[in-house]
């Protein structure tokens, strides 16, 4: 994996987002958008709905792909890789670019289960190894002490922020590079909120994390550098202080000030 | 008279209507099941179910009609099942936005309200004729064709149950298709699943017209598949016009028979589907 800090006093750059273009049929959903991650930091999309952050984040693991009409042009580059290019490997991609929704989606099956699907899917570990890399997944996102006396039973018996939390832990345990979170608190309550965001924090020393958010608090927290999007287009991007304390753009001032959106 | 006076007068009148037309078609259903409780219930004796079917005049039960049905069925669930699992599947996830799903699935409802005699002529066409003879295997093949389009729309239905986010939330962690559909929306919908197979059990259990060109009727005991065999509905047509009382008292066993095994598959499949929603 990359390394940290590069000359300028970023960090390396894990992904490249290079004049990409996204369209729903007919709509132009992304206008020419350029823009890095850097690896093992985390990047807050911020912007009114309709803007193009989820979209943006569906491009960077080909979540588009799964239905007709929706294509992405221009370039994205991911260690040096365009994943765009039509050859690429799919699901190998995913499986190296994780995604947690915003509504929690535990899979109809025990919690043990849930974890271990998405291992089994590229290892063969014998029953003690996937053992504990199901403790390390839970314990990574601070489920463990919760669930380690019921792993048998269903995960959907747990409550929505737990869910959402066995949710992490499952795309932890298939060790990505990177974490795409969309919007993964929006339908959490505050003690669960805090839960999720004190896990994000926990989680960049090991993985390139991009989320989604319309909680502009939020994105202060737990982000590093911020993008303010608007109708389509990358209007600012830069590290999250500047971009909340000392905006280069009117409109960025505005949608943070709450002027709009 | 206010205006609310008249709403209220309104809805006692409506509720009432609504009320009277759903009693007035529970006591036809009753009065069906009651029947059929008292004349088949005087018939039921252990002999019937050790017994072949007899001539007119002499003791005898429905075994081979009992054993012929549910072999027939079995085999036709095991043909038809699969088919319409598989074919359900391509509909609700490979071809989901194509072209050729919407005409599959064009075809498949003519299919599922296609009265069951044409599905019996087909058959005897395609089958009984060649063969030259009737058997219980083109029986089976007939209802095979009629479990097809009945697993179809439940399978579709109930994998288009399953929620996007769950497809997509298996696909992130780089689960190819076949997993998704395989681990992840079968598993969610197989209640639904279940329930479609059962109610096509129970749909096909009692059809007589499509075994009448091909299975025919046999009197006696056949386990033979490329030969006539005996089923519970054609027996029951067959015992029920004829002159005979005790074919006839015969008659109204069967008819129990079924009705009870058709009504105890739709309770287990209204269990299941009860069971998914919790």
């Amino acid at each position: 994996m990359s390394l940290v800090v590069s000359t300028s006093g970023d960090p390396a750059v894990k992904v490249s987002v290079r004049n990409l273009d996204f369209y729903y049929g007919g709509h132009h959903a992304l206008k020419s958008v350029n823009l890095p991650l850097y690896a093992k930091k985390v990047t807050s999309f911020i912007g009114p709905s309709g803007c193009g952050k989820s979209t943006l984040l569906r491009v960077l693991n080909r979540m588009y792909d799964l239905y007709p009409g929706q294509r992405a042009e221009g370039e994205v580059l991911l260690d040096n890789e365009n994943i765009l290019d039509p050859a690429i490997d799919l699901n190998a991609l995913r499986a190296r670019v994780g995604m947690v929704f915003q509504k929690p989606t535990p899979f109809p099956m025990s919690i043990y289960e849930n974890v271990a699907f998405g291992v089994k899917l590229y290892e063969t570990l014998p029953r003690g190894e996937l053992d504990a890399r199901v403790e390390e997944a839970l314990r990574g996102a601070a489920l463990w002490d919760e669930v380690k006396d019921k792993l048998q039973s269903s995960g959907l018996g747990l409550s929505g922020g737990q869910q959402q939390r066995l949710c992490i832990a499952r795309s932890v345990a298939v060790r990505p590079d990177i974490i795409l979170f969309d919007e993964p608190c929006s339908a959490l309550d505050p003690i669960s909120t805090a839960k999720v965001e004190e896990l994000i924090e926990e989680l960049e020393s090991q993985y390139t994390i991009a989320i989604v958010t319309h909680n502009m608090q939020q994105a202060v927290r737990v982000s590093d550098y911020t993008a303010f999007m608007y109708l389509g287009e990358l209007i600012e991007f830069g590290k999250t202080d500047d971009v909340f304390n000392t905006p280069k753009e009117k409109r960025t001032l505005d949608y943070i000030t709450g002027r709009f959106g | 008279m206010s205006l609310y006076d008249t709403r209220r007068r309104t809805n006692t009148l409506a509720t009432g209507l609504a009320w009277g037309a759903a009693l007035f078609g529970l006591s036809w259903l009753l009065l069906i099941l009651g029947s059929l409780a008292y004349e088949g219930l005087r018939g039921l004796s252990p002999s019937v179910f050790t017994q072949t079917t007899p001539p007119p005049g002499s003791v005898g039960g429905l075994m081979n009609a009992i054993a012929g049905s549910l072999v027939m069925t079995m085999i036709g669930v095991a043909i038809g099942a699969p088919l319409g699992m598989l074919a359900g599947t391509y509909l609700a996830e490979y071809g989901r936005y194509t072209k050729l799903a919407t005409v599959v699935r064009f075809i498949n409802d003519i299919l599922l309200s296609a009265p069951s005699i044409v599905i019996g002529l087909f058959v005897y066409e395609v089958m009984v004729r060649p063969m030259g003879h009737f058997s219980a295997i083109s029986g089976a093949l007939a209802l095979g064709l009629l479990v097809v389009p009945v697993v179809l729309r439940t399978t579709e239905d109930m994998l288009l149950l399953v929620p996007a986010s769950m497809r997509e939330a298996a696909s992130a962690l780089g689960a190819p298709r076949a997993m998704v559909i395989g681990q992840i929306a079968y598993r969610a919908a197989r209640a639904g699943l279940v329930t479609g197979v059962l109610l096509a059990i129970a749909r096909v259990s009692g059809e007589t017209a499509p075994l009448l060109f091909t299975a025919l009727n046999n009197q006696f005991w056949s386990s033979d598949l490329n030969a006539p065999m005996a089923s519970l509905p054609v027996v029951i047509f067959q015992f029920a016009l004829s002159p005979y009382k005790d074919w006839q008292q015969l008659a109204w066993t069967g008819a129990l028979l079924i009705t009870v095994t058709v009504l105890t598959l739709s309770i287990i499949a209204r269990a299941f589907s009860a069971g998914r929603r919790n």
